[in-house]
């Protein structure tokens, strides 16, 4: 590192002060790296989702291109790259070009303040957990602008959907996650994560009762704002064609559809930072592996958090599918007469909670932790009993 | 400055995901609210009943398919069972039969169709593809009977055309006894669904005045409280023989005759059509598949209307005959044009997407509007 450094400072950027060019060449590094792993990332999970939807709709999926389908993204990007780029005459042009970007930079930088382990972050900020909600719901700026940009009527009933949708969300959003604020003392993603333990008792989730439920009103306040079904309302296919998106082809097209992917890995890693003790790992697994190498808890560490993080991509996935749509109206009546007083509620009672407990409550950890085990149990069950059930052509193989 | 505003005018379809078909509506909105929506038809004229005055009565056979083509075995047992009344054509037994097993077979696969374009419409991707799914297993079952996917032209005046080829009744009955536990899992998905009932319950009111004042028929009507079956109250072909029910809306999750009344009286429909069948391949006797029939029919001078139930209600046909080897005229009444009619007056102050909904839920069929 320092001899790159020292290398371009001398060649190339002589006079510059030394700590400048390091700053300049670990951002370009860090950089990159978020883009390596966010680009594919983006596109598996396209995969993920196509094959998981086949899966709930007795179909088979992707599985043509590559290895099990799995380089179907690859195939579809190249496709949209050689597709017209082609701009309605009624467009407003600045706009319409502007607005993907706008999207994808909004979902984009949210990866800058992401934790994937104790030391793998770009930038630990003070104000991580502020700057992440902040910059995402940048996204909305852009979606308002694809919908008045495209000079078309149905853009512009999505856009303002989406204007209202994620304005809204926001606040129950913000509250549901001023409970783990209140119990960490920071706003710091890595603070967060380092207050909470490896086992799910010692995760915030857990940590008292109105913690659990902020946790779901924060999914679900996350989930719309993603503009994931069932909270699809902006790109509504039945009712608006397709929303803000309708005129859009091409690459355009495509970086719309790569910031929703984006947003949900994101989503699951602010749920998995507050919630669910991020990156965090038995202390005996960390002194075994940092036995082996000095790296290696660091990986252990990112498989943690990818793993976490992957529970609510898949959940997120399996409902779009399951779901259907709510109405506007019913949608709004969701966030304003439901969630924010719930969320309200769950500030105040967690405030009292670390007032008249300071250190907490064993016995309600472990009721609550088992209660989610119970659920999960559940859930398997009935998998299976749907599969028995309705005697499924495709079995649970998940290689076909 | 004053600010002026004024109301949006949409223009929904004729391209559009959810008007199922090239179905136009001319949508004036206030933002999600809509003061009106007024339906255009006429894309899909196709001079159906001008045909039916150039053909011979044998030929119309396969243009009546294309009059209804989700439920083409219906629209083909109209059509014949009005020639046959004006000529006095006594069709066998196990004609009946056959014309009844796929008429029924037809129904199912058609409100299959119906429910899971409405879950689709209201956003559930998933069960319009069970239901698709579901439907082309009786597809096959009816390309094994009649060698035909779609549109069947399977049955002839004075009968049908084909008989059961071999092994034909074990498949359908397994294949009902396999899609019993589907529609339990489509109860689940759908019917239980909260957000669904949400989205459908207290949408697109009809009365039972309005239903009967707009003509409606079939499930719609039904939906709307009136007790009237054409199976049952006007029997035709083996109908008095067998023994269902007639479902009518009851409002149970929200008003009488709203949308979910309408895909839950649909979603029962199919079970009677199950137990239907059921008996038919019991009951089916031995015999002949076609009656005595001249090469060339033609009727005597007169005119005759016979109505059947097909799977979007009252399908009437209205016949003139001049005595000679074409019908002097043709008329198709069709359910699907009355319950277009209605939804200028229902979607007044609906949102857009309960405009999405009532049409879904009127099951029309773009193709039987305009004929």
């Amino acid at each position: 590192m320092e001899n790159l450094v020292t290398y371009i400072h001398d060649n190339y950027l002589y006079g510059a002060p030394v700590w400048l060019v390091g700053a300049i060449v670990q951002f370009v590094i860090a950089l990159l790296l978020l883009m390596l792993f966010v680009a594919p990332f983006a596109g598996i999970l396209s995969f993920l989702e196509r094959r998981i939807a086949a899966r709930i709709q007795d179909r088979i999926g992707p599985n043509r291109v590559g290895p099990q389908g799995l380089l179907q993204f690859l195939a579809d990007g190249i496709k949209s790259l050689l597709k017209e780029d082609l701009i309605p005459r009624d467009a407003d042009k600045p706009l319409f070009i502007l607005a993907p970007y706008l999207v994808f930079l909004g979902m984009f930088t949210t990866f800058v303040a992401l934790p994937f382990a104790s030391k793998l972050v770009v930038a630990d900020l003070n104000v991580g957990i502020l700057y992440v909600f902040a910059t995402s719901s940048l996204t909305v700026v852009g979606l308002v602008m694809a919908g008045w940009g495209s000079g078309s009527k149905w853009s512009m009933l999505g856009g303002m959907r989406s204007a209202a949708q994620v304005i809204s969300y926001e606040i129950p959003a913000g509250l549901a996650a001023l409970t783990v604020i209140l119990l960490a003392g920071s706003l710091s993603m890595q603070t967060i994560i380092a207050n909470q333990g490896a086992h799910p008792w010692q995760w915030y989730i857990f940590d008292n009762p109105f913690c659990t439920i902020s946790f779901f009103i924060l999914l679900i306040s996350l989930t719309a704002e993603g503009n994931r079904a069932p909270f699809d309302l902006p790109e509504a296919e039945s009712e608006l064609v397709s929303g803000y998106n309708t005129e859009y082809s091409g690459m355009r097209f495509v970086f719309f559809f790569f910031a929703e992917w984006a947003n949900l890995y994101v989503l699951g890693a602010i749920m998995t930072t507050l919630f669910l003790g991020g990156w965090q790992i038995p202390e005996s697994l960390y002194k075994a592996s940092a036995g082996m190498a000095s790296w290696l808890p660091q990986i252990v560490q990112l498989v943690f958090f990818q793993v976490k993080t992957m529970v609510f991509v898949f959940l997120v996935i399996q409902l779009r599918w399951t779901v259907p749509r709510v109405r506007i109206d019913q949608l709004m009546a969701l966030c304003w007469k439901y969630l924010v007083p719930i969320a309200f509620f769950c500030v105040i009672g967690t405030a009292a909670w670390m007032i008249i407990l300071p250190d907490g409550s064993e016995t309600v950890r472990y009721l609550l932790t088992a209660l989610a085990g119970l659920t999960i149990v559940y859930y398997f069950y009935r998998v299976v009993y749907q599969l028995r059930v309705t005697r499924s052509e495709l079995d649970f193989n998940p290689l076909v | 400055m004053a600010i002026q505003t004024q109301e949006m005018m949409l223009n929904m379809g004729p391209q559009h995901p959810s008007t199922h078909g090239v179905i136009r509506f001319v949508v004036l909105t206030d933002g999600e609210v809509m003061s009106e929506a007024l339906p255009d038809v006429g894309y899909l004229h196709r001079s159906i009943e001008k045909i039916g005055e150039i053909c011979e009565y044998h030929g119309f056979m396969p243009y009546t398919d294309r009059a209804d083509y989700l439920s083409a075995m219906n629209a083909n047992q109209g059509y014949a069972m009005v020639v046959e009344k004006l000529t006095g054509i006594q069709v066998p037994k196990r004609a009946e039969y056959l014309r009844v097993i796929a008429g029924e077979f037809n129904r199912i696969i058609s409100h299959l169709l119906s429910i899971g374009a409405l879950a689709m419409d209201v956003g559930a991707a998933t069960p319009f593809v069970h239901a698709l799914k579901e439907r082309e297993k009786v597809n096959d079952l009816m390309e094994a009977l009649c060698g035909q996917r779609l549109t069947y032209n399977y049955v002839r005046i004075g009968g049908v055309c084909y008989d059961m080829p071999p092994g034909f009744s074990e498949r359908c009955l397994s294949w009902l006894d396999s899609f019993e536990p589907q529609m339990e899992e489509f109860d689940r998905l759908v019917n239980d669904n909260k957000i669904f009932i949400e989205r459908c319950a207290n949408v697109g009111i009809i009365s039972t005045e309005d239903a009967i004042a707009y003509n409606l028929v079939g499930p719609n009507l039904r939906a709307s409280g009136v007790d009237w079956d054409l199976r049952r109250d006007m029997p035709y072909s083996i109908y008095p023989e067998l023994d269902f029910q007639v479902h009518v809306g009851r409002g149970e999750k929200g008003t009488l005759g709203d949308s979910f009344d309408r895909f839950i009286v649909r979603v029962r429909e199919i079970r009677e059509s199950m137990k239907i069948l059921r008996q038919c391949f019991a009951k089916i006797p031995e015999g002949e598949i076609v009656g005595k029939i001249p090469k060339v029919v033609k009727p005597p001078i007169g005119e005759c209307y016979v109505r059947t139930e097909s799977s979007r209600g009252d399908m009437g046909y209205y016949l003139i005959s001049d005595g000679t080897a074409h019908a002097f005229r043709l008329r198709i009444r069709t359910g699907s044009f009355t319950g277009m009619s209605i939804i200028q007056k229902i979607s007044r102050g609906m949102m857009i997407a309960d405009l999405v909904t009532l049409i879904a839920s009127l099951d029309v069929v773009a193709p039987e509007i305009d004929r």
